[in-house]
């Protein structure tokens, strides 16, 4: 009754073609933005603004990313981690060497070399396909972080390669509460959610698509394959390099190369699937969850041990939650091998016709 | 140049090369009969090592123990059948490659949990030390259990052929290979299958478990030989047994070759990545790999 479009006529085109359509749709979208704009720096503490929420909005931002070139493009990738690597890093040598470079344009320089190391790892892409490529993308993940650990100019010479992120100042306000860095976070992740969104709905979606779904018919119908492929590796690869920037500046602080490592590139791959394939939103929930779960295991096992006064070992602990942590992972794949994104899709469906059955 | 030194550098290669196809073999089998991208393959080499050091330490006989293994491995093939690639039955292959992810975090979480952390030694009765007359002779260092390992797999690999090529396993395996649902029209037992296939690989994965455990000890780090064999993966080709070997050969030997006299120079540690590019540069002259099926495109 509430969720209905029914009466919402558009009489422009521009009416027409907005990102949501219905009015309900939009309100919901205010509301979540005034949420987690206004509401959530205002209550959550510092455990759930730093732990939580910033490590959430980051992997978001990284599987957006991956959604670009994997659900929309089709090229299935392993190197995320390479080019959130590829963004750290670089953001943090554009910062130390750049006299007076504001913090965002490290960022974005950070994300346009990562764009351009996943343009040169995508040119393969353009003669191998399927899981072949999906392995000769773990030759990027592996030289890359050979490379970050071997060239001591990146990480300025320290010794254990670890790099220090340096304060964030943007015009003269130094970001370094919790909740500081929580908002620009969440501003540069919604705006990029943004441009991600208007993207897909563009002519450059519309044809990442088509090759997706079949690059020879894309061809004939004249979609130029290479142009495309590219841009899909190097957009995708931006995406990640500011995740990546983001990961150092506003989560970890520290970080040593091997923080990037294939765990990371598996994990941001788990989350588009068990999110959804080729789906902005699906990016967001399949983080969630993946940021979420672990953490509500490792409460649960605590929960489970005080409630029973058994004290259970820790290698016990961590091994059943990597158990319980793949199963699910199955679980989800059989349940709804679409991803999250289909179950909110079904439910919205279903809104629209309460109270009937159809 | 020392070409005593480099032949042992080039047969050390080979030989090592054999262990990676060894895992690779795996791979292939699942690959070729059901089209998944196994992942899952090394949690498999470790849950098969471990479950059969473990055994043996509690006293068990060396036989009783591998046919113990061999029954769990056949076992756990056909469960995962059952469990986890029944209901995904004409998903895409991604949806596939996540669950066997997926799948190797279960088994990895489970060996630990059932035979605990530690690492452990591993004796097969061969020692893995070079054999004398050839190191007196020619002054070249060439294992006696790479050769032996060398063998193991030449066998292997025989067995796995005719197995393919000879008989009604192996034509409905080809079939179901080709295509799930036509295979499943023509009246070919699509689970069965599958489970034969799940459980063949839990033994190829049980042999390279015991090699690799003979080589590395048993440890959390052999669930990392997938690393391993992927380059040999894609350089073979995915289809193609044969190619399992002939990859692992060309990746060893220029992996351990580029190490010896190109690692230097670059500062070291590139086996992580090499093996990779070579893989990649390969590809990009056969994109199906050396013998893997044509791939051609129709609209």
């Amino acid at each position: 009754m509430l969720y209905r479009e029914a009466g919402q006529f558009k009489s422009t085109y521009a009416a027409d073609q907005q990102i949501f359509p219905i009015l309900q749709d939009r309100i919901g979208i205010a509301l979540l933005l005034a949420a987690a704009f206004v509401v959530v720096p205002v209550f959550a503490d510092q455990y759930w603004l730093s732990a939580i929420l910033v490590p959430f909005l980051i992997s978001a931002l990284a599987a957006l990313g991956l959604n670009i070139l994997t659900g929309y493009a089709g090229q299935l990738s392993l190197g995320t981690a390479a080019f959130m690597a590829v963004g750290a890093f670089m953001a943090y040598n554009a910062q130390l060497r750049i006299p007076g470079m504001p913090i965002i344009g490290s960022f974005a320089l950070g994300g346009l070399s990562a764009a351009a190391v996943g343009i040169v790892f995508g040119l393969p892409s353009l003669r191998i396909k399927g899981f072949y490529l999906a392995v000769a993308t773990l030759a990027c993940q592996f030289f890359v972080l050979w490379a970050i650990n071997r060239i001591g100019w990146l990480s300025n010479y320290s010794s254990s390669g670890v790099i220090a992120a340096q304060k964030i100042v943007i015009l003269g306000y130094v970001f370094d509460t919790p909740r500081d860095k929580y908002l620009l976070t969440l501003t540069i992740v919604s705006l990029m959610a943004l441009a991600a969104k208007n993207l897909m709905r563009s002519e450059t979606g519309r044809a990442f698509m088509a090759v997706r779904d079949m690059d020879v018919a894309a061809s004939v119908i004249g979609i130029p394959i290479m142009k495309t492929k590219l841009l899909a590796f190097g957009i995708s690869s931006f995406y990640c390099g500011v995740a990546g920037a983001l990961y150092v500046y506003c989560y970890l602080g520290n970080v040593e190369p091997e923080a990037f490592t294939l765990d990371l590139s598996f994990r941001v791959l788990f989350m588009i699937i068990i999110g959804g394939v080729g789906s902005i939103l699906g990016s967001f929930l399949g983080a969630g969850f993946i940021v979420l779960f672990p953490i509500f295991l490792n409460l649960a096992s605590g929960w489970i041990s005080h409630a029973t006064g058994i004290d259970i070992p820790h290698a016990a602990v961590s091994n059943s939650e990597q158990i319980i942590f793949g199963g699910l992972i199955i679980f989800f794949l059989i349940v709804e091998p679409h991803g999250l994104a289909q179950l909110w899709r079904i439910a919205k469906e279903k809104l629209r016709l309460w109270p009937f059955p159809h | 140049m020392d070409w005593a030194f480099f032949v042992e550098v080039f047969v050390g290669g080979l030989l090592a090369g054999v262990m990676y196809a060894l895992v690779a073999l795996g791979f292939v089998l699942i690959y070729k009969a059901s089209g998944v991208f196994n992942f899952a393959q090394g949690g498999m080499v470790f849950f098969a090592a471990l479950t059969f050091v473990s055994l043996t330490e509690r006293g068990w006989n060396f036989w009783l123990a591998l046919a113990a293994t061999l029954a769990v491995m056949i076992a756990l093939g056909v469960a995962i059948e059952r469990v986890v690639l029944r209901p995904l039955v004409n998903q895409p292959p991604i949806t596939l490659f996540m669950a066997t992810i997926g799948l190797s975090f279960v088994l990895e979480g489970l060996s630990q949990l059932l035979w605990g952390s530690q690492p452990h030694g591993l004796e097969l009765g061969i020692p893995d030390v070079p054999i004398e007359w050839l190191a007196r002779a020619l002054n070249i260092n060439v294992s006696q259990f790479d050769l032996f390992a060398a063998a193991v797999a030449g066998v292997l690999v025989a067995v796995l052929a005719v197995l393919f090529q000879k008989t009604r396993i192996g034509r409905a395996l080809r079939a179901v290979a080709d295509d799930h649902q036509a295979a499943l029209a023509v009246g070919i037992p699509l689970q069965n299958i599958w489970a034969i296939v799940w459980g063949v690989a839990g033994f190829v994965a049980l042999i390279a478990g015991l090699m690799w455990g003979v080589r590395n000890g048993v440890q959390y780090s052999l669930t990392f030989v997938v690393l391993k064999a992927l380059p040999v993966l894609i350089l073979g080709g995915f289809e193609s047994i044969p190619g399992a070997i002939v990859g692992g050969l060309i990746i060893g030997a220029s992996e351990k070759l580029a190490e010896v006299y190109l690692g230097p120079m670059v500062g070291g540690g590139i086996e992580s990545w090499f093996a990779y590019v070579i893989a990649l540069l390969f590809l990009l002259v056969r994109p199906q790999g050396l013998f893997g099926e044509k791939i051609i495109d129709r609209v």
